[in-house]
């Protein structure tokens, strides 16, 4: 298939996150913790840098602690796909508060770009939809992820789920901190809750 | 059905009621479970309570990883499992320490005391084991009787400790699985 017309993972996940407002950002293990951190740290930043396929189910529980707060997970193909079954989790539970968006680049990109499910079998929106997540979209222009980085902070209509194809480049690692303590706390800090 | 519990139990066990009231007291907001026989009657109360919200997963490694977002938005949260999800969970488990959130997690045991199945013994002979390997405390309760102190302490060490803690609810309490033709 054609490659040219891919978006740029740095500019979708930079549109998603250039009006956030108050919006708690998840990154998913690989990539997508780079993109957001590329988009500016954050004190509402979740870098995730293991645990793969637990960003979806760590939205979820942050959705569900916080309704009143958008929840956005960014994550890669193959982590999404690591935790599929997340989908169900949350398309019974339907946060309204909670918008996943995958950066499609059919590879694993950390690992040497190997082949993802994604590049020959696996519709990603089509799973979504059929867990019961009723806004599932295919991206594939900036101007879809603008639209959805406006959605993000409609709190009456999730879950979101949108699947962003992207181009396949790597980019620079723009490495955020990996203490995953601090991350933590740091959030907690920002959403009025002390140390214990 | 289950029988050959250690107690004659011809009535409803009231341990699950035990446990609902200490995760009442600790303020627990989110349930994530697997459906399990064990487990039935508390997830019952859970799905009644007003307070608390179950959530029914597809595998376990599923409510590791939400009960620290959930921590990571202010609610305490505890995983309802059996022994042989343990084993779903080994690899999420490690955020337990990464994010030193509050982890507590009772596991319905199976593979032990007349079970039938011998399916269900590797993962519940190790339970205990792997667990500990992931650095997580392991207390048992193995009669009604200690429902209630196991629970408080579990609980209190893990919320207001921050150590993982997990209860092995035995099968001597809960009764060994028996199918019958």
């Amino acid at each position: 298939m054609s490659k040219a017309n891919l978006l740029d993972r740095r500019q979708v996940v930079s549109a998603l996150l250039a009006d956030r407002k108050d919006v708690v950002a998840i990154g998913g293990l690989g990539a997508s913790t780079n993109d957001i951190t590329a988009a500016g740290d954050h004190a509402r930043n979740f870098y995730l840098w293991g645990g793969m396929g637990g960003a979806a189910m760590i939205g979820l529980g942050l959705a569900l602690a916080q309704p009143k707060l958008p929840v956005l997970v960014i994550t890669g193909d193959g982590e999404m796909l690591m935790g599929m079954g997340s989908l169900a989790t949350i398309g019974l539970q339907k946060p309204s508060n909670l918008s996943i968006v995958v950066l499609d680049n059919e590879a694993y990109g950390e690992t040497g770009g190997q082949t993802s499910h994604t590049s020959a079998a696996a519709d990603l929106v089509g799973v979504a939809r059929a867990c019961g997540i009723a806004d599932s979209r295919a991206i594939s222009t900036m101007a879809e992820v603008e639209a959805f980085a406006k959605a993000v902070h409609d709190l009456s209509a999730g879950p979101r789920f949108a699947n962003v194809k992207i181009d396949s480049a790597n980019v620079e690692r723009i490495l955020p901190s990996r203490d995953g303590t601090f991350i933590v706390n740091r959030i907690r800090g920002d959403l009025g809750f002390r140390p214990i | 059905m289950h029988a050959r519990a250690d107690a004659a139990d011809t009535t409803a066990p009231t341990w699950p009621d035990d446990i609902f009231a200490t995760l009442q007291r600790f303020d627990v907001r989110q349930v994530p479970y697997v459906p399990d026989a064990g487990h039935s009657k508390l997830i019952q109360r859970v799905l009644a309570s007003s307070t608390m919200r179950g959530i029914p997963l597809t595998t376990e490694q599923e409510g590791v990883a939400l009960l620290a977002g959930a921590w990571t938005g202010g609610q305490r949260g505890v995983l309802l499992m059996q022994s042989s999800g343990v084993g779903n969970c080994i690899n999420m488990l490690s955020l337990i320490p990464i994010l030193r959130f509050p982890f507590l997690t009772l596991v319905t045991m199976r593979g032990e005391w007349g079970e039938f199945n011998p399916w269900q013994v590797p993962m519940g002979s190790t339970t205990q084991g792997v667990l500990e390997l992931s650095g997580i405390k392991v207390l048992r309760a193995s009669n009604a009787a200690e429902v209630p102190a196991v629970l408080e302490a579990a609980a209190a060490q893990a919320y207001n400790a921050l150590t993982p803690t997990a209860v092995l609810l035995s099968q001597r309490l809960i009764g060994a699985k028996v199918f019958t033709k």
